[in-house]
């Protein structure tokens, strides 16, 4: 049996901030971009005492894990670690994923929010807008009406991603 | 591609999202059902967050001098199978023996001590054990309803060997008076699983003239037994 979850509480600044937490990447990297964006709760509210997490492959689809079977590769940290703001903005510094092996696997950031209020973490996906990401098995299985939810959006400096906890537009959480 | 997948908790082990008695839960929980996600390449690997991170007296939380009861606190993370997690980062953060968090947010008038932080780093070694010096946690009172108090705890973040493992959680002491009636600590449906976020008093670890010891074994997710296909 595993240990439960527990929420991060009010007070996770003091403990689960990094200094390097939002760079993915180091800036000035080639092609390297923002995703930014808002946690919202059911009325539409900013989460001030949140945090955003990120996990992805690196710009050729590899991951710098024993687990990947293709063996070890650039020393990409592939984590991005955020808290929210007063205004519920987060955001990460990174590169685009690279596809990864398997049927119609489209690039993808998978994301952890913690927040008090949060007894658990919820895990999203951001897709990109610039893929067909309809062939892609887990985007798939999402209600079609919801999966635009996943789909970042371009903007100037990178990618904006928001993320509704609750209510009109909830974003789509997965049970992983 | 046929990968190995972990395995996922039995029903019960963590708290709903949507916890009535925990009032914050109200507006921040998903509405909508769960999306099931099979595990790809990107959730059985995880960030390795190794050396680098963290120095050695970052698991020492009390070289300031801080008021209050010195404790060990130390355990090992292990998976569902009973194998150690080595190398995992594990990061800790609590009051202070008054029950005031240094942090702007925190406004309850108990007094701030100079001497701590309440900020801890370690990884584990090869066998998965960690090892904090740090001092005992005050309860506090918070808004929730009428006469709330969270129990004496220290929050844990736990990085496992991938994305699947990944854990916050929030470490108890035994025998504590206030864990029956806080909504945190109760929001986890099954007993047993409430059980292993209570540290057991280790006297065989406690140093004389220097600290009580507490023991906390944390447990990820094991693996499955077979592959999930994509
Ligand atoms: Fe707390």
């Amino acid at each position: 049996m595993s240990t439960p979850a527990q929420t991060v509480g009010p007070f996770l600044h003091i403990g689960l901030t990094w200094p390097d937490g939002e760079f993915v990447v180091p800036q000035g990297t080639p092609g390297a971009f923002w995703v930014r964006g808002v946690v919202l709760d059911g009325n539409g509210q900013p989460v001030q005492d949140g945090l955003v997490e990120t996990w992805q492959a690196d710009p050729e689809g590899r991951f710098d894990h024993p687990d990947d079977p293709r063996g070890v590769t650039s020393g990409f940290r592939g984590f991005g670690r955020s808290p929210t703001t007063v205004d519920g903005r987060f955001g990460v510094l990174t590169q685009l994923p690279g596809p990864l092996p398997g049927a119609g696997a489209a690039p993808h950031i998978n994301v952890s929010v913690f927040a008090r209020g949060l007894l658990h973490r919820v895990v999203t996906r951001i897709y990109f807008p610039q893929f067909d990401n309809t062939s892609d098995p887990v985007f798939a299985s999402v209600p079609r009406d919801r999966r635009h939810t996943l789909v970042a959006q371009s903007t100037q400096d990178g990618y904006r991603f928001d993320i509704r906890l609750q209510g009109r537009e909830e974003t789509v959480f997965f049970d992983v | 591609m046929n990968l190995i997948g972990y395995r996922r908790d039995p029903e019960g082990t963590h708290p709903p999202l949507d916890s009535p008695s925990y009032g914050s839960t109200r507006l921040r929980h998903p509405g909508e059902r769960l999306v099931l996600l099979p595990h790809g390449l990107t959730e059985v690997t995880g960030p390795l967050l190794g050396p680098g991170r963290v120095t050695e007296s970052d698991s020492d939380l009390t070289l300031r001098e801080p008021l209050g009861q010195r404790v060990i606190v130390h355990g090992r993370v292990l998976d569902g199978d009973g194998r150690a997690v080595p190398d995992a980062l594990v990061e800790i953060w609590q009051a202070n023996a008054a029950g005031r968090y240094r942090h702007t947010a925190d406004r309850w008038p108990a007094p701030i001590d100079p001497g701590f932080d309440g900020v801890g780093r370690t990884l584990t070694d090869a066998a998965g054990r960690y090892r904090f010096l740090t001092i005992k946690p005050g309860a506090y009172p918070w808004r929730n309803h009428h006469n709330a108090w969270r129990p004496a705890h220290i929050h844990f973040s736990v990085f496992g060997r991938a994305f699947t493992q990944r854990l916050v959680t929030q470490m108890y002491f035994p025998d504590d008076p206030l864990l029956p009636h806080d909504p945190i600590f109760t929001s986890v449906p099954d007993e047993r699983a409430r059980g292993l976020m209570i540290a057991r008093f280790d006297l065989a670890a406690t140093e004389p003239d220097c600290a009580l010891a507490f023991e906390f074994d944390i447990v990820l997710r094991g693996r499955d037994k077979t592959p999930e296909h994509r």
